[in-house]
């Protein structure tokens, strides 16, 4: 927190943001769990929206993706559980290494890889089934395991996602009837249910009211102790509180890749200045 | 001079207020006289129906659901061959037209290249352009000689003699009959269930798919589970749809079904149904019974295929408020 006692000159990126930052943790020495080389997209129309994008991301550490709409940002999350195959004539080149295995590889599994880097969405989607089933119709894809196991499994996902204490006496209910805020929570559990390495966020609480979105950055934040975790998000607050390292993007480029509190403290780049301290974006 | 201006210009435009008014006055009752229309003609069809078949009704009472027999010669009727003929044909007809119309669009929505849908899309709507009576003429001289040849001996070669399920594929191959004419009305109906289930496939939001993928399901687990349970009661709005074009087809099955008034067990066996014994029979009818039963035949479809109707239309809308 010893970023709070420091002093800024008035133009200095915006001090509200400063005093939001996260608690600091060293998360230095954390292994890199998905590097970026060299990485370029392609739409179907030949449009390139992603350019020469490299980057490590480190595992049990949060990683915020900011820059305004357009700038690629979401596009490079769907890169990384290779989501965009479901549109045929999108096309990434480049590399994307999974503890070191190329996920873009032609012959990579994609339900594997989907239940190695989960994902959560910018609306809540819950499947058209019981809160229960919601869960466990995700982990039965992988494992095999008996009545109780299953039922333990369940509660501990949504103790996870902080959802257990709302939902445990209508597990059986449909989980649509849920409030937008408990469904997202829902969609998170799904997402960590299923024991990912790398957990995707997209804008995860844009759609959320601000104690639901409160509630879901409190559990981004205790999920970094345990997964990767990648979110994309257009309230820089939220990347200032939620995010150890954070990329401002740009015109499909990262501009500046660094520590969240060097990002929103002293950029280098002067783009990234101004984006960060609100005058463009 | 002023004045008099000022008053006729004033003059002139009450005059075009209360032209409007007039106007808006006829095109008020004109649209309402329109929808009036379809309730009248609605409830005139019901009524001239019941009227004509009163003398039926009276004369056979209820039993005229479940006497089979058929005999104009001794004025004896009952409608229990042709209620069992078009529960059957139709019954046959979804079993075959359903799957594959969910394939067709599970194909189109998930599997298809972008470039092959439209093609294909407007393949399967030729399909439903296609008048009832070409699907007749196909059904008799080609499908029938067809199933007469080769399906029908090979089913009862295969299936005959199993228990259970034998006596469905026993009897001589006429090539007409209950499945002929089943596999014609599922040709027929298959466009229209088709186009409505990859429409409500459609509606399943975007995100919805790509969180079920991203979980990391096959395609085949995403429709099962997902876009399935998600649009079900779009889909049996849509099945409900078919089946009540296949209640009501006339042409094409009066062709291939063999217009006899037999409940057999047998699905080779000929048979009739109620629009195909309305079709054949009317020119023919002379007593007055005669005509007045084939009018309850009328009657009991109507009201089957406004039930299957009604059915439909309460579904789809109950998909859309989801």
């Amino acid at each position: 927190m010893d970023d709070q006692t420091m002093t800024h000159p008035a133009d200095h990126p915006a001090t509200d943001s400063v005093a939001a930052l996260k608690p600091r943790r060293s998360v230095e020495d954390h292994p890199v769990k998905l590097e970026v080389k060299g990485l370029n997209f392609f739409y179907a129309n030949n449009h390139q929206a992603l350019t020469d994008i490299n980057l490590s991301l480190r595992d049990k550490a949060v990683t915020a993706f900011i820059g305004p709409s357009g700038c690629g940002k979401s596009t490079l999350l769907r890169v990384l559980n290779r989501m965009y195959d479901l549109y045929p004539g999108q096309r990434a080149q480049g590399e994307v290494l999974l503890d070191g295995r190329n996920i873009l590889a032609p012959k990579e599994d994609l339900n594997v890889l989907r239940a190695k880097v989960g994902m959560v969405f910018q609306k809540p989607t819950p499947f058209p089934m019981s809160i229960y089933e919601n869960i466990a119709f995700g982990i039965r894809l992988y494992e095999k395991l008996s009545k109780a196991e299953m039922a333990n499994r369940v509660e501990a996902a949504l103790r996870e996602a902080a959802l257990w204490d709302e939902v445990k006496d209508k597990l059986h209910q449909s989980g649509l009837g849920l409030s937008g805020g408990q469904q997202q929570r829902l969609c998170i559990a799904r997402a960590v249910a299923v024991k990912p390495e790398v957990l995707l966020m997209d804008e995860p609480a844009s759609a959320l009211d601000p104690i639901s979105t409160a509630k879901i950055e409190d559990l981004i934040t205790r999920l970094a102790d345990d997964y990767c975790i990648a979110i994309v998000t257009h309230n820089m607050q939220q990347a200032a509180r939620t995010s150890d390292y954070t990329a401002f993007m740009y015109l499909g480029e990262i501009v500046e890749f660094d520590r969240t509190e060097q990002i929103f403290t002293a950029p280098k780049n002067q783009k990234t200045n101004d984006y960060v301290t609100g005058r463009f974006g | 001079m002023a004045t008099t201006e000022i008053g006729a210009t004033e003059q002139a435009s009450r005059r075009h207020t209360r032209r409007l008014k007039r106007q808006d006055g006829a095109f008020f009752w004109l649209a309402w006289g329109s929808a009036a229309l379809v309730v009248v003609l609605l409830l005139g069809i019901l009524l001239s129906l019941l009227w004509e078949s009163l003398p039926s009704i009276g004369h056979f009472g209820l039993p005229f659901l479940w006497n089979e027999r058929w005999s104009p010669a001794k004025d004896i009727f009952g409608a229990a061959a042709p209620i069992y003929g078009t529960l059957l044909t139709s019954l046959i007809a979804m079993v075959i037209a359903v799957p594959t119309s969910f394939g067709i669009a599970m194909f189109l929505t998930e599997i298809c290249p972008k470039s092959l849908r439209r093609p294909i899309g407007i393949a399967i709507e030729l399909l439903a352009g296609i008048p009832s009576i070409i699907y007749g003429l196909w059904g008799f001289f080609v499908l029938a000689p067809i199933m007469q040849h080769t399906v029908q001996p090979f089913l009862i070669n295969t299936f005959g003699d199993l228990p259970i399920i034998g006596f469905l594929f026993q009897g001589a191959p006429y090539g007409i009959g209950m499945l002929t004419a089943g596999l014609v009305l599922s040709i027929m109906i298959l466009p229209f269930i088709t186009s409505v289930t990859r429409d409500v496939f459609e509606t399943v939001p975007v995100m919805l798919r790509e969180s079920a993928y991203g979980m990391g399901m096959t395609t085949w687990e995403v429709v099962r589970r997902i876009i399935i349970p998600y649009t079900r009661l779009g889909l049996v709005g849509g099945v409900m749809l078919g089946l009540g074009r296949a209640l009501g087809e006339t042409m094409a099955v009066t062709f291939v079904i063999g217009n006899s008034h037999r409940i057999a067990s047998s699905l080779l066996a000929p048979g009739t149904t109620i629009s195909a014994a309305i079709a054949n029979e009317f020119a023919e009818a002379d007593g007055k019974l005669y005509t007045s039963a084939l009018v309850e035949l009328g009657l009991i479809l109507f009201v089957i295929s406004f039930t299957v109707l009604a059915l439909a239309k309460w579904l789809i809308g109950r998909t859309e408020s989801y």
